[in-house]
């Protein structure tokens, strides 16, 4: 697909992709999740992630020449055109990483959409409004997962610090402040993400010292996902998520 | 029900029981703390169970296509469907341990390969169209069986049915509407929509079980109104119903002997393939080990999780406990 | 077989599906404590915004009347029928009451 968006776009694809990429993983647990009750549970998170994709797609696709619909921007553009974070591709591993991620990302997550409520972008506003409920249950979830993981048996202690280490050095991504984030920030359509940094470390801190975890030292971290640079992952979600459309590319589904 | 039969039955037992049986013929509900007699209660769990144990195991043939659902709409429709089933399974769990059953019980029973599930979740998913076919003809057949036991005699049996029954309406129109986009659409899809039809069709005739003369549990079930129309009854409701769902889809039924019976006002039809279906009841279906591994797997992997929440509640109870203690 | 903790304890949950009703009981679920415990229930049983107040009740902490009782208990309300509606005779002119 012919494809070169501008700034703006590039910026509500991002959030696009992080939901759907997230989602598209959560939804890897339907039908395998640890009790039933937590099955349903983590299926909701999958659901509102990709109910926010579907809007976030649809406002960006209406403000692109031509213009182009949810599913040709989900399942039509290739790796280097997502621009999700790459801690969200990531495979789930256990439930203690399934949910750390989601504690780090939640928490990054609630802090950015309630200043999107505030945004010059009138759409964006409003998707923001509705999201932000949900992700405040999602970000509310987690971090009593990870709480409850830390402070609950010596091996679910065990798995969660893992996870924390494990996932650590991807939060970086979350604070990238130049290219569309920038721009977006310049037209008061959405903060600047290092502004976010010390709350989001706040809480973070707050969390990890309630479950006994330890929060790790390293200050190197990976990047490339907002640039279309992914993890060996990627290209396995987006084989399983767009083969069937590619492959029919004239079908109604 | 060998050890209710096995004791001599007391006249007091015996006057309880035509009690019981007035009381249910006259339409009136059974609630968890009611005298019932050992057999009902015992037809239950294993119904209920049986009933719950097929709405968590069937969640797996779909959820192995949401990742690859060809839209993002299709996808949380899909999504959202599967996880109703997740819920159904709750429901159905907690009413049977109203009965003083434990959920924990009837799931090592299900992991030890010891309790059935419906058959037809071991029939693979190859092809998206297996979505379209399962929602209209799995779930449809499911219905037909779950409208009727709305009016089950026993109380959270009925309850939990009705709450199924009603987030089921929209399971069978979104199978439908996937076979009407594929019938509709390219010949590929055509074709796909019309090779799930060949291989669902018949293990869904199955669903509604072995034949009335072959079924020697549904007499006693009637009886008791746990059940209120025959296996053979539900299947013909089901084929009347779907035949000309399928003339509107532009597909054929793949049975030769199907035609419409004026005289009877029924459609009939070629003979079930029992033999196949016993053997995939006795565990030689394509995908059986699959999908038990799959139910093992998960709870193997989350026992740890479970433990931890545990080991959680207990430390912050004991904590509320010492904190109260000093005030 | 190694003893394990991971059986969570039985909850029954009620739902208030509007302001002005009262709590109704829905079913019941899994959960190591409360606060899951809600939150599950509102996973569980409010998917489709059933409801906008959640009771979550450990199962164990209900007493119930024991079901032999049951006549005594609920027998003399039988014949209480003043207490329903329909004990009393308005004539259709009157419209409803
Ligand atoms: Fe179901
Ligand atoms: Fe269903």
């Amino acid at each position: 697909m012919e494809f070169s968006p501008d700034l703006r776009t590039q910026h509500l694809l991002h959030l696009a992709d992080n939901a759907l990429i997230l989602g598209q993983r959560l939804s890897e647990w339907c039908g395998h999740g640890p009790v039933l009750e937590q099955d349903i549970a983590i299926i909701n998170t999958a659901l509102d992630q990709i109910g926010q994709a579907r809007m976030l797609y649809q406002h960006a696709g209406k403000g692109m020449n031509p213009a182009l619909d949810e599913d040709q921007l989900a399942f039509f553009r290739t790796e280097n055109q997502f621009l999700n974070f790459t801690m969200l591709e990531l495979p789930n591993g256990d439930w203690a990483q399934t949910l750390v991620r989601q504690f780090f990302f939640d928490t990054y997550n609630y802090l950015q959409y309630e200043r999107l409520t505030e945004s010059s972008d009138p759409a964006l506003r409003a998707i923001a409004g509705k999201a932000l409920k949900e992700i405040g249950y999602h970000a509310q979830f987690s971090a009593e997962w990870v709480i409850r993981m830390g402070d609950g048996t010596e091996e679910s202690h065990k798995r969660a610090q893992d996870a924390v280490d494990r996932l650590w050095p991807y939060t970086g991504e979350f604070f990238e402040s130049d290219g569309f984030s920038a721009e977006a920030a310049v037209r008061r359509a959405a903060p600047l993400p290092s502004d976010l940094q010390p709350h989001w470390e706040e809480k973070v801190d707050a969390v990890l010292v309630e479950a006994g975890l330890k929060k790790p030292v390293l200050q190197w971290f990976q990047t490339g996902g907002r640039k279309g640079q992914h993890t060996e992952h990627m290209g396995y979600i987006l084989a399983e998520l767009q083969f069937l459309p590619r492959l029919h590319p004239e079908a109604q589904w | 029900m060998n050890s209710i039969k096995n004791q001599e039955p007391t006249s007091e037992t015996i006057r309880l029981e035509a009690r019981f049986q007035n009381y249910v013929d006259g339409e009136n509900k059974v609630e968890p703390k009611d005298w019932m007699p050992g057999a009902y209660r015992k037809t239950l769990i294993r119904q209920i169970s049986q009933h719950a144990h097929s709405e968590v195991v069937g969640m797996l043939p779909e959820a192995n296509w949401i990742g690859r659902a060809p839209s993002l709409r299709r996808k949380v429709a899909l999504l959202a469907k599967v996880q109703d089933e997740a819920g159904h399974g709750l429901y159905l769990y907690s009413a049977a341990e109203t009965l003083g059953v434990d959920r924990r019980e009837l799931l090592e029973e299900l992991l030890a390969g010891k309790a059935k599930y419906s058959s037809i979740f071991n029939y693979p998913t190859p092809s998206w169209a297996d979505m379209g076919a399962i929602g209209w003809l799995v779930d449809g057949a499911a219905i037909a069986n779950q409208v009727m036991l709305c009016r089950t005699s026993y109380g959270p049996y009925a309850r939990a049915m009705v709450k199924i029954c009603k987030e089921e309406s929209f399971h069978q129109r979104q199978g439908y509407e996937i076979m009407l986009y594929l019938s509709k659409g390219t010949p590929a899809q055509k074709a796909m929509a019309q090779d799930a039809l060949n291989r669902w069709w018949w293990p869904s005739l199955m669903m509604f079980g072995p034949n009335d003369a072959e079924s020697p549990n549904s007499a006693q079930s009637m009886r008791w109104k746990i059940k209120r129309k025959s296996n053979d009854e539900l299947r013909q409701e089901f084929i009347d119903k779907t035949v000309p769902q399928a003339e509107f889809l532009g597909l054929s039924i793949p049975d030769p002997e199907l035609r419409w019976n004026e005289a009877r006002g029924h459609y009939d039809f070629g003979p079930i393939n029992w033999e196949e279906f016993k053997q995939v009841v006795a565990g030689n279906g394509p995908c059986n080990r699959e999908r038990l591994e799959a139910r093992r797997k998960a709870d193997e992997e989350g026992r740890w999780v479970r433990e931890a929440a545990n080991a959680y509640a207990q430390k912050q109870a004991q904590r509320r406990a010492q904190t109260s203690e000093v005030a | 077989m190694e003893a394990h903790n991971d059986n969570w304890k039985i909850w029954e949950v009620f739902i208030r599906s509007k302001n002005g009703l009262s709590h109704k009981h829905v079913g019941s679920l899994h959960a190591p404590d409360a606060e899951m415990a809600i939150k599950n229930a509102r996973d569980v049983y409010t998917r489709r915004s059933e409801g906008i107040s959640i009771w979550v009740v450990p199962s164990e902490s209900i007493t119930s009347s024991a079901p032999d009782e049951k006549d005594e208990l609920f027998a003399p309300a039988d014949d209480k029928v003043y207490r329903h509606p329909t004990f009393y005779d308005i004539p259709d002119e009157v419209g409803h009451i």
